[in-house]
């Protein structure tokens, strides 16, 4: 026994050696810019981390295939969050700084996560970009200076699949009498669009019944039962994974709820949360503030480049194109953007750029049809601009419906009935928020 | 190496673990840790979830106890603490932080009821609902959370004697000096009257009984002192390593942690629990950096990522194979063998007093 256990020490010296010798090699003469990848890739939300992390290391990817951003290239560095909070803010510390170059963007694709981290922002000089995630009143950029949530949040998504219900009623007079049960994940992000929905509700003389489903949410049959009691007219779905996702379908199919009068929040709005309940998922409406496609120019350039070359993230290349790889392109795409941005702005055209001026590049996004046309993505995010005071961007989202093999875009996108009284709750809670914590708000 | 007591009660060996301690703490660590990701990201929570690891040790380890929902005493002991700085004004650090021990001690009794009746496995179901019940209760009840729409909420700033500690160091250095005062406590509990009457139960209840121990006493005070432990260290976690409140990070999985920390560690030790909790905290945190730099863009990063975790697996299993009794003996036995071949022979071995 001895002899094996000193056998083991010099094996073990030379990984800690090869593994500090590893680190300083991508230190090159190259200008880099260096962004960290908090992806989660196991676990119940494996399906979403593994498409939206992939889609980001992607377009890095083909972003240095093509020259990089202005001649600075790309570097990254992966850890693993599990989608949860505490192991969050340790991947932040230790992504945080590499070969000298502190990160200027963080995204933790999760509202825990985003919530454990979102302190440390302004002290850090870190972006928080919340891709349609997050906490909602950072959408007022006077409070949070450091914190986006471009693609919009949680308030107008629930405000827009009201608008959508009162359209498919034959307008907001029909709504009165009418019920609606907001069937959630028992979690912060399950409970966010609340706020928003209490009040919409009330002025529509709509009847809410909340139903909570306690997280991971694979067993829903009581709340089912439930629903049948209470017959309503729509359900809004608010769930997190695809077990938990499609288990709700297959148990409104045992309680004949007709999929057609169920609307799925933008995280239970992929393929991998439709697969699994097979035909029972059919006719189910969702959210997207990307829309899954693999015609898009920018796409299918990828496609070529990135996985004709064998380079791409995804071992399933099929995935390419679907809802949750192409919601983390868009947001690999404001990242580049605002880059650039940052670097005309603070004439640093060719250079690596800090994090306020990345700060600046990114409020300063102006998504037009027609940018978003040279880019490639046109009609995959909705056009939008982010100014000092807006975090928000577009506000807009697409209803897409599940037809068995993919999802089908039923409107365009649409923007809340009353976007000034969205705004206002957003304003009011950050205004509470900021005279909590001894925050005054900025000057825009 | 001798056992005689130098200063009430310790030994010199024990003083000079002290010593040596303090002296790596307070001195050796911020002259050679510069970064704050070593202290935000390392030190702070090893420290906390070691304390809730002693915790749970003197339910189980020494109390022989099996008891789960550490975590839920510690989701207690810092919802507790941000109420009390927000509702009561002037209320030093130091002060809110007992107060949420205490508070947590009282859910400690009162889940530890169902001990009396119960045992072995069965109390561990029965201990269950603590973890359940707290978590719920802060979930239901708005006011806990100071009717937060998000139900996240942000942890003040740590204020003592109107000096705030928010720099990574210094919130280290309030985190030390209250872990290094509750493991002195521990270990002095787990030395005298209180600690034998525990191991009594443990060893067996029925002669403990017997021989006048009131088991009712006993137990309940055990479930009270580790749920003390476990709330003031759900606090420092709150307050120094997450710096948000939200129920979801004191979940079920927090409570398999402590209790694998204290299996791996070592059980009716305290070291163990110190130990156990760096395995179990640091461990997958080295894993994944090691694969992340080792293998960057080599492999497959999911397969990384799954990999860690079998591997990880594989590693406590052939822990308890090799040593059943915890990394505290595995340590114990290479300082053994470290004196033995420095040491005189006439002072060796001596036996361990557990």
């Amino acid at each position: 026994m001895k002899h094996r256990r000193i056998r083991l020490m010099p094996v073990a010296a030379a990984m800690v050696a090869a593994w500090t010798f590893a680190l300083p090699d991508s230190a090159v003469a190259q200008e880099t810019q260096y962004f960290p990848v908090a992806s989660s890739r196991v676990g119940p939300y494996s399906a979403m981390g593994t498409g939206y992390y992939g889609a980001q290391i992607d377009y890095m990817n083909y972003v240095n295939m093509n020259g990089g951003v202005n001649g600075v290239m790309l570097t990254w560095q992966e850890c693993e969050t599990e989608y949860n909070a505490v192991k969050t803010v340790e991947c932040y510390q230790r992504l945080l700084e590499k070969d000298g170059q502190r990160i200027v963007v963080f995204d933790t694709l999760g509202t825990p996560g985003a919530y454990a981290v979102i302190n440390r922002m302004a002290e850090d000089n870190v972006v928080l970009a919340q891709y349609g995630y997050g906490r909602t009143d950072a959408a007022d950029g006077t409070v949070w200076p450091w914190v986006f949530n471009a693609a919009s949040h949680y308030w107008s998504q629930i405000a827009v699949k009201m608008k959508f219900m009162a359209e498919q009623e034959g307008g907001i007079e029909n709504m009165r009498g009418k019920k609606i049960v907001h069937l959630h994940i028992d979690s912060a992000y399950g409970r966010e669009p609340l706020p928003a929905m209490r009040q919409i509700a009330e002025d529509w003389g709509v009847t809410l019944v909340e139903i909570s489903i306690p997280p991971p949410g694979l067993e829903q049959q009581s709340q089912w039962l439930q629903i049948r009691r209470e017959q309503p007219d729509w359900v809004t779905f608010w769930g997190a994974g695809s077990g938990m996702n499609s288990t709700a379908m297959t148990n409104a199919a045992r309680v004949n709820f007709p999929r057609d009068r169920m609307i799925y929040v933008t995280f239970g709005a992929a393929e991998e949360d439709m697969y699994p309940a097979g035909d029972a998922a059919i006719g189910t409406y969702a959210m997207a503030n990307a829309l899954p496609g693999d015609s898009y120019p920018l796409v299918a350039a990828i496609k070529e480049q990135v996985y004709g070359s064998g380079q791409g993230n995804l071992s399933d290349e099929s995935r390419v194109g679907s809802v949750y790889w192409n919601r983390g392109l868009g947001a690999a795409v404001m990242w580049i953007e605002a880059m650039k941005n940052a670097q005309e702005m603070h004439g640093k055209v060719g250079q690596a750029v800090t994090g306020a001026e990345f700060r600046d590049g990114y409020e300063a996004l102006n998504m037009t049809v027609e940018r978003l046309e040279e880019i490639g993505i046109r009609g995959m995010v909705a056009p939008f601009a982010i100014s000092c005071e807006n975090h928000e961007g577009a506000g807009r989202f697409a209803m897409m419906q599940w037809d068995g093999e993919k999802f089908q875009q039923v409107t365009d996108w649409e923007a809340p009935l009353d976007p000034a009284f969205i705004r206002g709750l957003v304003e009011e809670s950050a205004a509470k928020f900021a005279s909590e914590n001894g925050i005054t708000p900025k000057e825009c | 190496m001798n056992a005689k007591t130098v200063f009430m009660g310790y030994t010199r060996s024990d003083l000079a673990n002290l010593v040596v301690a303090l002296l790596v703490a307070l001195v050796v660590i911020p002259t050679v840790v510069q970064t704050d990701y070593w202290y935000s990201s390392i030190l702070i929570p090893w420290l906390c979830l070691s304390l809730a690891a002693i915790g749970q040790q003197i339910v189980m380890g020494y109390t022989g106890q099996l008891a789960l929902g550490a975590a839920g005493f510690m989701a207690a002991g810092a919802f507790a603490c941000f109420n009390l700085i927000l509702r009561v004004p002037y209320l030093p650090f130091p002060v809110a932080l007992a107060l949420s021990g205490l508070i947590a001690a009282a859910f400690g009794i009162l889940f530890g009821l169902p001990s009396l009746r119960v045992r072995g496995i069965y109390l561990m179901v029965a201990t269950l609902a603590s973890q359940f019940f707290i978590i719920w209760m802060i979930d239901k009840f708005g006011w806990f959370k100071n009717y937060d729409t998000s139900g996240i909420i942000t942890a003040q700033d740590i204020l003592i004697f109107g000096k705030p500690f928010t720099s990574p160091f210094e919130m280290y250095l309030v985190v030390v000096v209250v872990v290094t005062v509750l493991t002195i406590l521990a270990i002095n509990m787990t030395r005298g009257s209180t600690g034998r009457n525990w191991m009594a139960v443990r060893d067996m209840d029925i002669a403990a009984e017997s021989m006048g121990i009131s088991l009712l006493r006993t137990k309940l005070q055990a479930f009270a002192i580790s749920a003390f432990f476990c709330g003031v260290a759900g606090a420092l976690f709150a307050f120094t390593y997450l710096k948000s409140l939200e129920p979801v990070a004191f979940d079920i999985k927090l409570s398999f942690k402590i209790l694998f920390m204290v299996i791996l560690g070592g059980l009716g030790t305290i070291n163990g629990a110190f130990i156990g909790a760096a395995f179990i905290l640091l461990f997958p945190v080295v894993l994944n950096s090691i694969g992340n730099n080792l293998f960057h863009g080599a492999i497959d990063a999911t397969i990384i990522s799954a990999t860690e975790q079998v591997v990880f697996g594989a590693l406590i299993i052939i822990f308890m194979i090799y040593e059943p009794l915890g990394m505290a003996k595995l340590w114990y036995n290479i300082k053994q063998s470290v004196r033995s071949r420095f040491a005189p022979r006439s002072e060796l071995p001596r036996q361990r007093a557990t």
